[in-house]
């Protein structure tokens, strides 16, 4: 299979990285793992003149915990990076999970945290539970810094609001009080298989009476999206397998999905029913992150 | 990474890979991927392509230990690092343990998945020498085979853990 010709860089600063995003603009890419990039241009999806990796740039694969911060994971950590961190098998554990369920052993040790959220597929595994723990991602460019919580990053299907000099750098995970949470992906074989529906769920439970509560779903939309409705039917409640049934059901109401290969519109949205309450059972039950 | 143009303009990079303990310095296009490289800059024709796009795992090699698709790996990227391939396992001539049982335990019939299938049970093999079934499973889950239907892949593996 046919590999286009391109220029290659792999600065070791990223101010010298973004520079050359600002200098080649719309016809540079960046290649992290590469697993999204090379399988897109093999199949000429995307062609641009110039790769910028950022292999150099090692200070990206930290995974570690900042006092009054929290937890940030360098955007350029593999998914076996994130599977096999200590600092996120202590806290959250859900993150670790979805990170090792995702593709297969070999993608695992080459595809990033940050590849799997700029590519903005709406079916992407990561997004939903670092949506559900409130991540903020950090974007650096030529003119700086800014920081945008990954919520309000995607706007349709590969598309975000990252600037074309911008690098993602850093997903931050603040200390926030949920007291268990889940990533539950539905797909048509256990190994390397998109989800067909994804949800993520995490609580915050006094006793059995939730306190608080999100529900993030991927797959049944344009982006990941939170389903509030059903997250406002939670809160406040005691809970019981009837009224999970319901947030299920109130769930199923505000996905959007499409129906294509892998399953129709009507039974994407049944399978939001069923994971959503699955997944808040699970995040109930565990009683961790 | 030093890069060179040549009279066309094209752009050439110089780069360093120890594969199988050897050191080889080359000079390649940045479009060259480590599964072409191995096979048509060294002759390591062990490592097949399949699909080409992640999905087969027949060119699966190590990379600093770790198992990757070498499809989906420039080898631009792999400057530097260190590669095993199907090539580096055996010693003076004597077969890896995993290769001999692939072979008692005919875990082979058309044999173009066997190199790759091979890195990934080594690697699982370096980091946990006694594995489930299900880890062994897990662990070759990227890597397609059309006709064995699996079975006698795992036993082979089991048996070369046992043997350890
Ligand atoms: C066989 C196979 C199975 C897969 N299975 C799954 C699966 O189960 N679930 C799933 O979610 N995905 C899956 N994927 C998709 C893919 O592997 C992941 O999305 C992966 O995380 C992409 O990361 P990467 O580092 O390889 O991205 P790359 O290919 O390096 O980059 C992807 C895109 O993001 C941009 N980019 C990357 N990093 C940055 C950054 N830090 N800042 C700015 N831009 C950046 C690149 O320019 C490019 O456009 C699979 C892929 C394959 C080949
Ligand atoms: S040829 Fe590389 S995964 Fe199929
Ligand atoms: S032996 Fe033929 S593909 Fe595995």
């Amino acid at each position: 299979m046919y590999l286009p010709d391109f220029e290659y860089y792999a600065p070791s600063s990223l101010p010298e990285a973004c520079g050359l995003l600002a200098q080649f603009g719309a016809r540079a890419k960046v290649i992290a793992g590469g697993t999204d990039a090379l399988p897109k241009m093999k199949q000429e999806l995307m062609a641009p003149e110039a790769l910028v990796s950022l292999k150099n740039l090692s200070q990206l694969t930290n995974i570690f915990y900042e006092q009054e911060k929290g937890i940030i994971i360098g955007s350029r950590a593999t998914h076996n990076d994130l599977a096999n961190s200590p600092v996120l098998q202590e806290k959250y554990l859900s993150i670790c999970e979805a990170a090792h369920h995702m593709a297969n052993n070999q993608v695992r040790n080459r595809g990033t945290v940050g590849g799997n959220i700029i590519n903005a597929v709406p079916s992407a595994d990561l997004p939903p539970i670092l949506i559900a723990l409130g991540a903020i991602v950090k974007l650096v460019g030529t003119g700086g810094e800014r920081t945008v919580p990954l919520e309000e990053f995607f706007s349709g299907p590969g598309k975000t609001v990252i600037k074309q000099d911008e690098i993602l750098t850093e997903i931050i995970l603040p200390d926030q009080p949920f007291t268990g949470s889940t990533y539950m992906k539905f797909g048509l074989r256990r190994s390397g298989a998109l989800a067909v529906v994804g949800v993520a769920a995490a609580v915050v439970m006094d006793g059995d009476i939730c306190k608080d509560a999100r529900i993030v779903l991927g797959a049944v939309a344009p982006v990941p999206i939170r389903a509030k409705k059903a997250e406002e039917l939670l809160k406040g409640k005691s809970v019981t397998d009837g009224l999970l049934e319901e947030v299920g059901v109130c769930a199923a109401g505000e996905s959007k999905p499409i129906s294509d290969i892998r399953g129709s519109a009507e039974y994407r949205r049944d399978m939001v029913r069923v994971f959503t309450k699955r997944a808040l059972k699970k995040a109930i039950q565990e009683g961790h992150c | 990474m030093q890069a060179i143009t040549d009279n066309n303009g094209v752009k050439r990079y110089l780069i360093t890979l120890n594969v199988n303990g050897d050191s080889y310095s080359r000079v390649v296009k940045a479009n060259t991927t480590l599964a072409n490289f191995l096979r048509e800059e060294l002759d390591l024709t062990g490592t097949k392509k399949g699909c080409e796009l992640g999905d087969c795992g027949s060119c699966t090699v190590l990379l600093d230990d770790k198992p990757v698709d070498s499809c989906l790996v420039l080898a631009v990227e792999a400057d530097g690092r260190h590669i095993t391939t199907i090539e580096g396992l055996a010693q003076h001539e004597k077969l890896d343990k995993l290769q001999e049982s692939f072979v008692n335990n005919a875990a082979v019939q058309c044999g173009y998945c066997t190199p790759g299938m091979i890195m990934s049970a080594k690697a699982l093999l370096n980091r946990n020498p006694h594995p489930s079934e299900q880890e062994v499973r897990e662990a070759i889950a990227g890597n397609l085979c059309r006709c064995t239907g699996y079975v006698n892949i795992v036993k082979a593996v089991l048996a070369a853990a046992d043997e350890q």
